[in-house]
């Protein structure tokens, strides 16, 4: 949809390989790997895509090929050779010069990476002087200025003068871009450098890495956990399970003819904004370091699996000269996208009384963020609110919660006015509207078992306790898909997911009729996320209503009825899903589809 | 609910620290209980000669009056620990309870709370308990009150501090959206997340109490003579420490183990408590 991959190389006459990585293996304390027997080479100009999902061992050779590991990992064999250099055998002064003239890296978080205390241009000149000593005060100018022309950031004094926190996320991206890119490297490593970044900026910084990589020849590995976002930047892509390579290919190929029953498990977990697709979660756990299971680590979780793939390990076998998997019984047909078409419009459900209306909100901090927005949501369906960050969807979600402060306007649910604050509303209103929120991870209380966290809503809002209330607990553990004997763990040795599967089962225990979602999978993995939202859709057909927030249209398409677009602060265009995202009214709406990463 | 408690003694009893720390504490809080009952003598009893030095019947010599060193000893225990002990739990009780209020609900009541606090801190402890003490007299209540006063705004700052990361979690908001009390999220939801520096200050503040309290009772602001008290004896024998160190000695140590011993204590206690609801192996 975007332009990203019409940007080709020059003359493609450099097949000099700038990367070569040999049988690369990284340990924990105890021989337990995390990255093992891999292999790859990287030509000058070529991006590679390395996808899986947390914990699949995508980082730890992202940083590995800067011949780094982290605390309590060590990289005990192997060859990492950049332009003919071998890494794994220098040591200090001259890994450090070799990393800063041969390797660039950009890290995810741009607002914690670069130094707060240091400017622009200080930060660049500090990068230069620190590993290009030959070049004169004049000839670093010179080198930053066309680095940020590049990038395509303004080269001027007041920039250069400018702080990191005075920049935008977008920009921030792209200063990170220009350090990595200012020593004229032959290699850079991204690790998912635009997962917080919005979908326009994200497309924008995709396009200038790839325009980068092709007129200076540097190669790329480019770290992410959506295949959908890389679709278009990158040449090649290698797919990571448990800390091996379960399938290298050429773009085309990966997308076109996907032959490793995870990559094909990783695309029918994405959801696309041109069609909506049955969304499929692959079953399981990916294992634990240390917990691999013999032969095939994803036999478990494979729908294929054959008798022998417990036994023996798949080794990288040639499938054709782009293709390479490490799997016995590899998919070899053409994949085939399932579509779906929902079951019923709830177009008619809007003429009866609403659940929740929402007349003339505005919410104020020290600017204002929401203006005169007006909603209403029917019983039982699902509507999305969509916008960048800084549209004031999160506000609104948070005002219908009761925990907005400063917002102004008249709320109804159910035909009752309702307050804007959490602790005037009646009991029924609170244990009838439900929130959950986007991260996770600190969405439960670290020191309360999941028992405790599920059990103190039925006690205050019902009265049930004791063995009621563990019957009542094991149900709606069921509920979300969670075996019972969760209930006796504390957060922290539950994944992300299904902490966001007991944040869920929270809303649950109290009877909701509504449920506010607010980015609740934007921190999950693409699988995850997947089930969580088929879980959603279950819930829905129960009878519940959501409102669903979101920054993703292939969500939005993927699980709303009905979508509202937010642009700072503003509803600029709503109606029903289908309609929204195939014929856009809007400018701001069209912007972001055009925007928005897709398989199609 | 007992489970969870037999699992945080179980948890606390796990790190080699707190089992230290509480055999050393224990055993001078032993010595303090029994002490009067093993004590050959009474402790207000004249038996020997003043400074006499140790022999087989009297193994630390006699004080300045000729009382025995080892009867006032084992005697004059127990008054500074449960004075200390009682400023150290008011402190706590008071000063976390402040602290979390100011740390959850922010606005006028933390300004206030963190501004008495502010200001109370300015003024050095122990100046502030001989001014009240010698003002108001130096009833041993009235010296644990002055010393727990002394205590509470170092507890006010931790708390509050450590309630504030806290309170803008989203489980915290979570708990408000359901309608909970301000007294259930205070003491259920924030609380048991900033045990561990409670606790750890309060091994300190037991520490800093018997300091304070043997200091009080050096200067003469303390237990009145001839109680038997560890601080006054270091105060009473001070002329004759050349003569006979063991009078001001004996007490001095038991002083010092005690306060090491509270000291790894606590330390143990929070260093596996902050491992509660965390991964364990």
């Amino acid at each position: 949809m975007n332009a990203i991959a019409g940007i080709e190389s020059r003359p493609r006459v450099m097949t000099a390989e700038v990367l070569q990585v040999r049988d690369l293996r990284v340990e924990l304390a105890g021989q337990i790997d995390v990255l093992s027997g891999v292999s790859f080479s990287l030509a000058a100009g070529e991006i590679l895509g390395l996808v899986g999902e947390s914990g699949s061992g995508k980082t730890t050779l992202a940083t590995a090929l800067l011949a780094h590991a982290r605390r309590g990992a060590r990289i005990v064999g192997g060859q990492v050779e950049v332009s003919g250099k071998s890494l794994l055998t220098l040591e200090g002064e001259a890994l450090r010069r070799a990393r800063g003239s041969l390797i660039g890296y950009v890290a995810q978080d741009p607002a914690t990476a670069l130094n707060p205390a240091l400017r622009i241009g200080g930060l660049l000149r500090e990068t230069l002087g620190a590993h290009q000593v030959e070049l004169d005060h004049a000839g670093q100018h010179q080198r930053i200025v066309e680095t940020l022309r590049d990038v395509g950031l303004p080269d001027d004094v007041q920039f250069l003068q400018r702080f990191a926190h005075q920049l935008s996320g977008g920009q921030q991206q792209r200063v990170m871009l220009a350090l990595a890119f200012v020593l004229r490297p032959k290699l850079i490593v991204l690790d998912e450098p635009t997962t917080a970044l919005d979908v326009t900026t994200q497309a924008h910084i995709l396009a200038t890495l790839r325009r980068l990589c092709k007129s200076q020849g540097v190669a790329a590995v480019y770290v992410s956990h959506d295949l959908a976002v890389i679709k278009d930047l990158v040449d090649r892509v290698m797919v990571m399970y448990a800390g091996r390579i379960v399938e290298i290919a050429d773009r085309a190929a990966l997308f076109a003819q996907p032959a490793h029953p995870y990559t094909r498990g990783l695309l029918a977990a994405i959801p696309d904004v041109a069609q909506r697709r049955q969304l499929q979660a692959i079953a399981g756990h990916a294992p634990a370091p240390g917990h691999r299971p013999q032969g095939c680590a994803f036999a478990p979780r494979c729908p294929r699996r054959l008798a022998e793939c417990s036994v023996v390990e798949p080794a990288l076998q040639e499938l054709s000269t782009l293709q390479r998997v490490a799997c016995l019984d590899p998919h070899l047909q053409v994949l085939q996208p399932i579509a779906w078409t929902p079951l019923s419009p709830v177009v008619e459900e809007l003429e009866r009384t609403p659940l929740l209306e929402i007349k003339d909100l505005n919410v104020a901090y020290d600017r204002q963020v929401l203006f005169d927005v007006s909603l209403r949501i029917a019983a039982g369906e699902c509507l999305a609110l969509v916008g960048e960050s800084g549209s004031g969807k999160t506000s609104l979600a948070r005002a219908v919660a009761g925990l907005g402060e400063n917002a102004e306007g008249d709320l109804h649910y159910a035909g009752v006015p309702l307050s804007l604050s959490a602790h005037k509303r009646d009991g029924r209103q609170r244990h009838e509207i439900q929130y959950i929120f986007q991260n996770p991870y600190r969405a439960l209380n670290p020191r309360q078992t999941v028992y405790q966290t599920l059990s103190a809503p039925l006690g205050h809002f019902f009265g049930i306790k004791g063995a009621a209330a563990r019957e009542r607990v094991e149900a709606v553990l069921k509920r979300v898909s969670l075996s019972a004997s969760v209930a006796d763990l504390y957060p922290h040795s539950l994944s992300g997911g299904e902490r966001q599967r007991v944040a869920i089962a929270r809303a649950l225990v109290c009877e909701p009729k509504l449920l506010i979602c607010d980015e609740i999978t934007s921190a999950l993995d693409v699988s995850v996320q997947a089930s969580i939202l088929s879980l959603l859709r279950r819930l829905q057909h129960e009878g519940l209503t959501l409102l669903f927030v979101t920054h993703d249209l292939g969500v939005v398409r993927a699980i709303a009825d009905r979508v509202l677009v937010l642009k700072l602060g503003r509803v600029v265009e709503q109606g029903l899903v289908d309609t929204v995202l195939d014929k856009p009214q809007a400018t701001y709406t069209r912007t972001l589809l055009e925007n928005s990463p897709t398989l199609g | 609910m007992t489970e969870i408690r037999h699992s945080r003694w179980q948890l606390w009893l796990a790190e080699p620290q707190t089992r230290k720390g509480a055999l050393i504490t224990s055993l001078v809080v032993a010595l303090a209980l029994l002490g009067p009952w093993l004590a050959p003598h009474s402790p207000t009893e004249m038996v020997g000669s003043v400074y006499g030095a140790p022999v087989a019947a009297a193994p630390l010599g006699y004080d300045f009056l000729g009382h025995d060193v080892f009867s006032r000893l084992l005697s004059g225990g127990v008054s500074v620990l449960w004075m200390s002990l009682a400023a150290a739990s008011i402190a706590l009780l008071a000063g976390s309870t402040l602290g979390l209020l100011a740390g959850f609900s922010r606005r006028r009541l933390d300004q206030l709370i963190t501004w008495l606090a502010d200001v109370s801190l300015a003024f050095p402890d122990l100046i502030l308990v001989l001014l009240i003490v010698s003002m108001l007299g130096r009833a041993p209540w009235l010296i644990v009150l002055t010393v727990a006063i002394a205590f509470t705004p170092g507890v006010i700052r931790l708390a509050r501090g450590s309630a504030v990361a806290v309170a803008g979690q989203e489980f915290v908001e979570a708990a408000q959206m359901m309608g909970y009390s301000r007294r259930r999220i205070l003491f259920g939801e924030i609380l048991p997340n900033i045990l561990t520096p409670l606790l750890v200050h309060f091994g300190n503040m037991l520490t800093w109490g018997v300091g304070m309290l043997s200091g009080l009772s050096f200067l003469g602001y303390g237990v009145a003579p001839p109680t038997a008290d560890w601080g006054l004896m270091i105060n009473e024998n001070q002329a004759g420490l050349l003569v006979q160190p063991w009078a001001v000695l004996a007490p001095a140590v038991l002083i010092g183990i005690f306060a090491y011993g509270t000291n790894i204590l606590a330390e143990g206690i929070g260093r596996s408590s902050s491992r509660i609801g965390e991964k364990q192996p």
